[in-house]
């Protein structure tokens, strides 16, 4: 109910400009998702929320084009919507009659883009000015690749690993061969202390001391 | 019908019962040992668990029946699996040597099984720590928030994003763009990409010093290894169950589609996968359970890596097909909420004049009225089971799906290092076994002087490895690689599976098996295990070879390629290989199953001409002392005794 109400009262004012019509080379169409961006808190569109559309894009004029003093009466606006799409157009504030053209609305909306995204709660998305496109964000570019950084790390545990492996497998077998020296030299003794036992007999076993079993046990 | 060839010198060749218990009481021996049985478990159960049980069996799951798949899976695990693995965890333990000297103990002339189990296992380690340095590369990337392939990059003249990026996806371009840098064609290598060169030279050093010492670093490095993957399977199970849409993956993977028992292929992809699933042929489980003592029951331990496998699959399964159907989920969403958008723009309705539950009425109610504006604004299929059958495997799922789907929960870079360190752990602990495979047969083949330490020996095979790896970092290697995947381990493998089981059975002998089992765990092999070593399990292994061979011979050597003039880009291309892939894949396939006959044939050569040399020594000898017995004779030397 209060649907159609607000459509014959849009329907009524855009009546009064012929100059606003949908497909004008003068203006823009706006498409408004409100229940698509913000879910249960969505306000209703209404009256007022459209005022304060014509306020921002006056703004918006006004800080592009540096000294002329847009009103709300300088936006007007046709063909409203259920889905919450509607056209708008320029006028000049000097000349009513004159409207702004196609390239200073737009740039002025980009400009201010960000300001009215925010009065309206909603995205470039959810906010679109048919035609205009928004601009792309870009992925941040590092100074050092942090990927590089994490390698980095990685590598050098792993190559601090493998140094300290090999060092103390190398100190390791030292330990072994320094030790081997000194069991050699306690060889040598017994093997000459036989060789003394054995006197002038070359090549004759002493057998007491021999392990090896020449004769058969009984 | 206990069919046995004779082997005569096998007692001469192995240790016997009384020597291998004397051995044991003494500790004595210069071979490894494990320090306690659960390192040996968890180096097995690495092994066998790798990247195939999230990648592979999810996707033949579900793409043959879902839960219907389990079936054949699960009669083959009992039947082909578990006796193939007790199989070479006991001819390991009793013979107590690495696949070189396992099969040249049973008889000198399979000494060539020995040698195709090392080529197999260095080709697949070649290409296997490729995919580990890829890995890698998105782990090192996963540092960092957004997520390099969540978004687009922009063009050089930053009025849109990059071409190749727009027509695919980010995920698409950031691996075959940024991580590959593939070239369309397999002819062009493209120089190698030096952000994978220095992730491949990290990869193979990790591998280098977890394996340095052998089964002492390995066996350290496997309790991370190992039980990683599950706690981070865990994870992301308790959180995918928590996403949208995660139940329908669930009941799309095992909703029974029981038609498909009737198809052979399903078997075969069934066999085949139990097969591959338990890294056998390889030679690296022989190895493992040669460290064992004599007496440890390898009976149970087949028995229970094989159920842990089993099951790590199953689950792994589960928990990929969660998240695959959030991804679906939100696709179907995303497609269906576009098509509202444009409705709505083209009629001027209402926002949620439309929903999700009359859009099939309203659609069809426009169409009626207005059917030139429905055609004018093109609406896309949304249809749910499409976006889940989107089945992927291999690569392709964990890089691009996964990746995707990452990039849609919440906190993304921590699920993205979590995945990228539970693969990673994945492929090491495999690697472990296949180095292994490599290592003990060249110390066996005694290629490097004795004085040479382990550390260098181990350090000589990784550098090598390094090297010739280096193929697959060119911009081509991503082709490369499925090729030795394809052909390298496939054919080979089966052949040398199926003789390891004649070698077993028939030459080494089932008595001699069965009494070495009792000896070694107390009691026969049952009915079970006879059956299935003398007649099922080999036959299972025939008829999978011959499938395997003729469907691999009768298809037409294609591989699918990203080639951005294509024009059905983003979809891969399939292009025809050049002609001297031929050579390759002989190579690759042949040389492995080959060498066991041309061994055979070599060692029987090479005996009967050392027969023949020893007949004319030994004439020569009894001639020469025929002759100084008569010379001595007649000149009062006395002779030597």
């Amino acid at each position: 109910m209060l649907d159609k109400i607000l459509f014959l009262l849009c329907l009524a004012s855009a009546l009064a400009d012929e100059r606003c019509m949908p497909d004008t080379p003068h203006g823009f169409q706006v498409r408004l998702s409100i229940k698509t961006a913000l879910g249960d808190e969505a306000y209703v569109w209404n009256e007022n929320e459209m005022f304060l559309f014509r306020a921002s894009l006056a703004f918006a004029m006004r800080n592009h084009m540096n000294g002329q003093q847009f009103e709300v009466s300088n936006i007007i606006v046709c063909n409203e919507t259920m889905r919450v799409s509607f056209w708008f157009i320029v006028t000049s504030p000097l000349d009513t009659s004159q409207l702004i053209d196609q390239e200073n609305v737009e740039a002025a909306i980009r400009q201010s883009r960000n300001r009215i995204n925010s009065a309206f709660l909603l995205t470039d998305k959810t906010l679109e000015f048919v035609d205009i496109l928004p601009t792309l964000a870009t992925l941040y570019t590092h100074p050092t690749p942090p990927w590089l950084i994490v390698f980095g790390v990685v590598m050098g545990a792993v190559s601090a690993g493998i140094i300290i492996m090999l060092v103390s497998s190398v100190v390791q077998k030292k330990r072994k061969t320094n030790r081997k020296p000194q069991d050699e030299d306690d060889d040598e003794e017994t093997r000459v202390k036989t060789v003394e036992n054995g006197d002038a007999h070359d090549g004759i076993h002493n057998m007491s001391f021999s392990e090896d079993e020449r004769f058969t046990k009984m | 019908m206990k069919l046995s060839l004779s082997n005569p010198g096998l007692d001469d060749r192995i240790l016997s019962h009384q020597q291998l218990d004397k051995l044991e009481e003494d500790e004595a021996g210069d071979r490894p040992k494990w320090d306690n049985k659960a390192q040996y478990m968890l180096s097995c159960v690495g092994f066998c668990v790798g990247l195939g049980n999230v990648w592979r069996f999810p996707y033949l799951c579900q793409s043959h029946g879902g839960g219907a798949f389990m079936i054949p899976f699960l009669i083959l695990l009992v039947l082909e699996g578990i006796p193939l693995l007790h199989l070479e965890f006991a001819i390991g333990q009793r013979l107590r040597a690495g696949s070189m000297g396992v099969w040249s103990a049973i008889h000198p002339y399979l000494a060539g099984i020995g040698i195709a189990s090392m080529c197999i296992s260095l080709t697949v380690s070649l290409y296997y720590n490729t995919i580990i340095a890829w890995i890698m590369w998105y782990f090192f990337n996963s540092f960092q928030d957004p997520l390099p392939w969540s978004q687009c990059p922009m063009d050089a003249s930053l009025t849109g994003f990059v071409s190749e990026c727009e027509r695919s996806s980010p995920v698409d371009y950031f691996w075959y763009r940024k991580t590959l840098n593939t070239t369309p064609a397999i002819e062009e290598d493209g120089g190698l990409q030096w952000w994978i060169l220095l992730c491949h030279i990290c990869a193979w050093s990790v591998l280098y010093i977890c394996t340095i010492r052998g089964i002492e670093t390995t066996g350290k490095a496997v309790y991370v290894t190992s039980t990683l993957p599950y706690v981070v399977l865990t994870i992301f199970l308790i959180r995918g169950l928590t996403l949208k849409g995660s139940l329908s993956g669930i009941k799309f993977l095992f909703t029974p589609d029981l038609t498909e028992l009737a198809k052979p292929t399903t078997w075969l992809d069934a066999g085949a996968q139990v097969f591959y699933s338990f890294s056998l042929a390889f030679g690296g489980l022989i190895s493992f359970s040669s460290y064992n003592s004599v007496h440890n029951n390898c009976e149970q331990d087949a028995v229970i890596i094989s159920i842990i496998n089993g099951l790590t699959a199953v689950y792994a399964a589960t928990v990929i097909y969660t998240i695959i159907g959030f991804r679906a989920t939100e696709r179907f969403d995303n497609c269906l909420s576009g098509n509202i958008l444009a409705l709505l723009n083209a009629f001027d309705m209402a926002e949620g004049s439309i929903t999700d539950n009359n859009y099939n009425q309203v659609v069809q109610h426009l169409n009626e009225t207005h059917p030139e504006v429905i055609q004018g604004i093109d609406l896309k299929t949304c249809d749910l089971t499409t976006f889940l059958s989107e089945g992927v495997e291999g690569t392709g799922l964990a890089f691009i799906v996964f990746t995707e789907a990452i990039t849609k929960m919440p906190l993304s870079p921590l699920w993205s290092v979590l995945f990228f360190i539970m693969l990673f752990c994945l492929g090491l602990s495999s690697m472990f076994g296949n180095i292994e495979g490599v290592l003990v047969p060249v110390q066996d083949l005694k290629v490097f002087p004795k004085t040479l330490p382990k550390e260098a020996i181990t350090g000589v095979i990784c550098a090598l490895c390094c090297l010739v790896g280096l193929i697959f970092v060119l911009g081509s290697g991503n082709y490369w690689l499925s090729l030795f995947d394809t052909y390298g381990a496939s054919i080979a493998l089966l052949v040398v599976a199926f003789c390891e089981m004649i070698s077993v059975v028939y030459i080494y002998g089932i008595d001699r098996f069965n009494n070495d089992i009792k000896f070694m765990i107390g009691h026969r092999p049952n009915f079970f295990w006879q059956a299935s070593w003398r007649v099922i399990s080999p036959l299972i292994m025939f008829f999978i070879l011959v499938f395997y061979l003729v469907t691999k011979v009768s298809e037409k050597l294609l591989y699918k390629a990203w080639d951005p003039e294509s024009e059905k880009f983003p979809t891969l291309e399939e292009k025809l290989y050049p002609d001297w892939i031929y050579v390759i894949i002989f190579i690759l396939a042949g040389i492995p199953s080959l060498a066991i006959p041309f061994l055979a044939i070599w060692k029987c050569l090479q005996k009967k001409r050392r027969n023949k040399t020893n007949l004319e020594k030994q004439t020569l000898s009894a001639f020469v002392r025929c002759w100084t017995n008569s010379f001595h004779q007649n000149s009062f030397i006395a002779p030597k005794s």
